[in-house]
């Protein structure tokens, strides 16, 4: 309770104990794929048999660590591509979102914001399932028709990409947006009477103004996609992005080296979310 | 010139929304359905049928997978707001100074990490040869190595686990803006903790629990990696369906079928929400 209302010290003993208790189940799974990463043994789990650096730098099967598992490497080489490529797809569309909803009204307008929300609630499974059935309908009408095999539509990486960007793009538009919001109009209107052309506001104020938020749409957006398993599941080919490498593995049964992977990432997701939030902190 | 000007801007701003929209959200969900709808006669042939939606209804492990999926997501929604609502209260209320940004920042901490990795933690301290189990022999609580993974409760805790952070964001929000004030005068007029919380805080914050409900509600059913990792084969999840009918079995018509009912439920709930709460939509989303 408030600080300000007396309780018995029993109730604020065990409120606290909870909270505590609380904290340690969030931390509990992180700690120990953190710490298995060190364990010298085949497998991720007890005993504890000393400590060792091997699953990160294992030359040779059974220590083969992540540094020289290739399948692994090239599955991170997998993720980055598409990572990159849905971040700059969808934060390109949600910019243009952005401008068109806080900028323009026309008729239609808030039935337009309400579709441009459905993706938020449709599950990533059925997103990507979706997705899946309409390309091959289109790739085979087109085989059909033109005697054509349009491979880009068939499942792999550019599905992937298709069906991560055709939900991160709302994220992406609603961090935008929000930004956006709060521009001063002024500004614009200030440097169009003083001779600017429309391209040079753009340039000079308005983008510079978005930056931080166009940083941390960038941000969110790459996680999302990297991290990504449901709708990836759906339309993966033959090469595996790391999320799906990974859950395959573990499928099999693995050794400690997808701790050590999964502690990369940590570090990753890690130091991209300490920046996301120094962005928005300088913007403040 | 000017408006001139300004419609051919909002085309441009106009096209690239409605080509996202149209091509990869609404026509994929119109063809999924018409897909559900038909039936293979012969090699390239197809006809109109419901048999996907009958063999739901008439196929026990179907509709009991089904049933099963809603009803252990809505005890997940339901454990995930239990367990959160005094963390957020605590959050927004209790912690002073540093404390509260810390706090909450700490809660947000393992939403940063991929699912997978979370799921994989669960395992190493939930498996047989796992750190729990250990822990139990040493304490000499147990005698020999317990299992506690492929089990419905282990499916629980994962689900809460990964659903935690979209309870917690939306609760502090509406507790922070709730007045300290208000809460001092019903104790100052002898209101006990209970009728406190029942009559002050809850009803404040009533839009906050409605909004993260709908939201772990939804992203349960969806959920594939924790039931299928946590609770194995048998753990019967909807969205497991799903998967083999498109993948394993490559039959696409009785998976389009199942993936248009999930839809059609996750909807069906999201509207309930949001009609009890009296909340609009685009409310509850930004």
């Amino acid at each position: 309770m408030l600080a300000s209302i007396p309780s018995s010290r029993y109730f604020r003993g065990a409120y606290h104990a909870y909270v505590a208790a609380f904290f340690v189940y969030l931390a509990a799974p992180l700690t120990v794929v953190a710490v298995f990463a060190f364990n010298d043994s085949l497998f991720p789990a007890m005993p504890w048999k000393g400590a060792t650096l091997g699953w990160f730098l294992g030359e040779k099967s059974p220590q083969l660590g992540i540094f020289h598992d290739t399948e692994l490497l090239e599955s991170i080489l997998v993720s980055l591509q598409v990572a990159v490529c849905t971040t700059v797809v969808s934060l390109a569309l949600a910019t243009c979102n952005a401008f068109l909803f806080e900028r323009h009204d026309f008729p239609g307008k808030n039935l337009l914001y309400v579709l441009m929300l459905t993706p938020l609630v449709i599950p990533g499974v059925i997103l990507g399932v979706s997705v899946l059935v309409f390309s091959s309908s289109i790739a085979n009408w087109v085989e059909e028709t033109f005697s054509y095999d349009l491979e880009a539509l068939r499942p792999g990486l550019v599905l992937v990409v298709i069906g991560q960007f055709a939900f991160i793009t709302t994220i992406a538009t609603l961090v935008i947006s929000a930004r956006l919001r709060k521009f001063d109009v002024s500004l614009e209107e200030a440097a169009l009477n003083l001779g600017a052309s429309h391209f040079d506001v753009l340039r000079t104020i308005t983008l510079p103004f978005l930056k931080p938020a166009l940083v941390g749409a960038g941000i969110v957006s790459f996680l999302m996609s990297f991290e990504n398993f449901n709708t990836t599941l759906m339309l993966v080919g033959s090469d595996a992005p790391l999320t799906i490498a990974m859950f395959d593995r573990l499928r099999e049964g693995s050794t400690p080296v997808l701790n050590a992977v999964s502690l990369l990432l940590m570090a990753g997701s890690g130091g991209l979310a300490a920046l996301s939030i120094f962005v928005r902190r300088k913007d403040e | 010139m000017k408006p001139q000007h300004f419609k051919f801007g909002l085309a441009l701003l106009l096209t690239p929304i409605l080509l996202w929209l149209t091509l990869l959200i609404a026509l994929p969900h119109v063809d999924m359905a018409m897909i559900s709808l038909r039936e293979r006669v012969s090699a390239g042939t197809y006809a109109f049928s419901w048999s996907n939606y009958t063999a739901f209804f008439t196929e026990p492990l179907y509709w009991r997978t089904f049933m099963r999926t809603a009803v252990m997501s809505i005890m997940a929604t339901a454990l995930t707001l239990l367990i959160a609502f005094p963390i957020s209260f605590y959050i927004a209320k209790v912690a002073r100074g540093r404390l509260r940004p810390l706090l909450f920042l700490l809660c947000l901490v393992p939403f940063w990490v991929s699912e997978l990795v979370r799921t994989y933690g669960w395992m190493i301290l939930l498996r047989e040869t796992g750190v729990l189990s250990s822990l139990l022999q040493w304490l000499g609580w147990v005698d020999g190595p317990v299992e506690m993974l492929y089990q419905d409760a282990t499916i629980m805790v994962g689900l809460v686990y990964t659903s935690m952070l979209f309870m917690v964001v939306p609760l502090v929000s509406t507790l922070d803006s709730l007045d300290d004030s208000l809460i001092e005068a019903a104790y100052d007029l002898g209101a006990s903790h209970w009728r406190v919380m029942r009559d002050v805080v809850i009803p404040h914050a009533a839009p906050g629990i409605v909004s993260g409900c709908i939201v772990v509600f939804m992203l349960t059913l969806g959920n594939y990696l924790t039931p299928t990792l946590l609770g194995g084969k048998d753990s019967l999840w909807f969205t497991e369906q799903i998967y083999t009918q498109f993948i394993t079995r490559f039959n696409w018509e009785q998976g389009s079928a199942f993936g248009i009912l999930l839809l059609i439920l996750s909807s069906l709930i999201v509207w309930i929400g949001l009609r009890l709460s009296r909340q609009s939509f685009t409310k509850v989303m930004s």
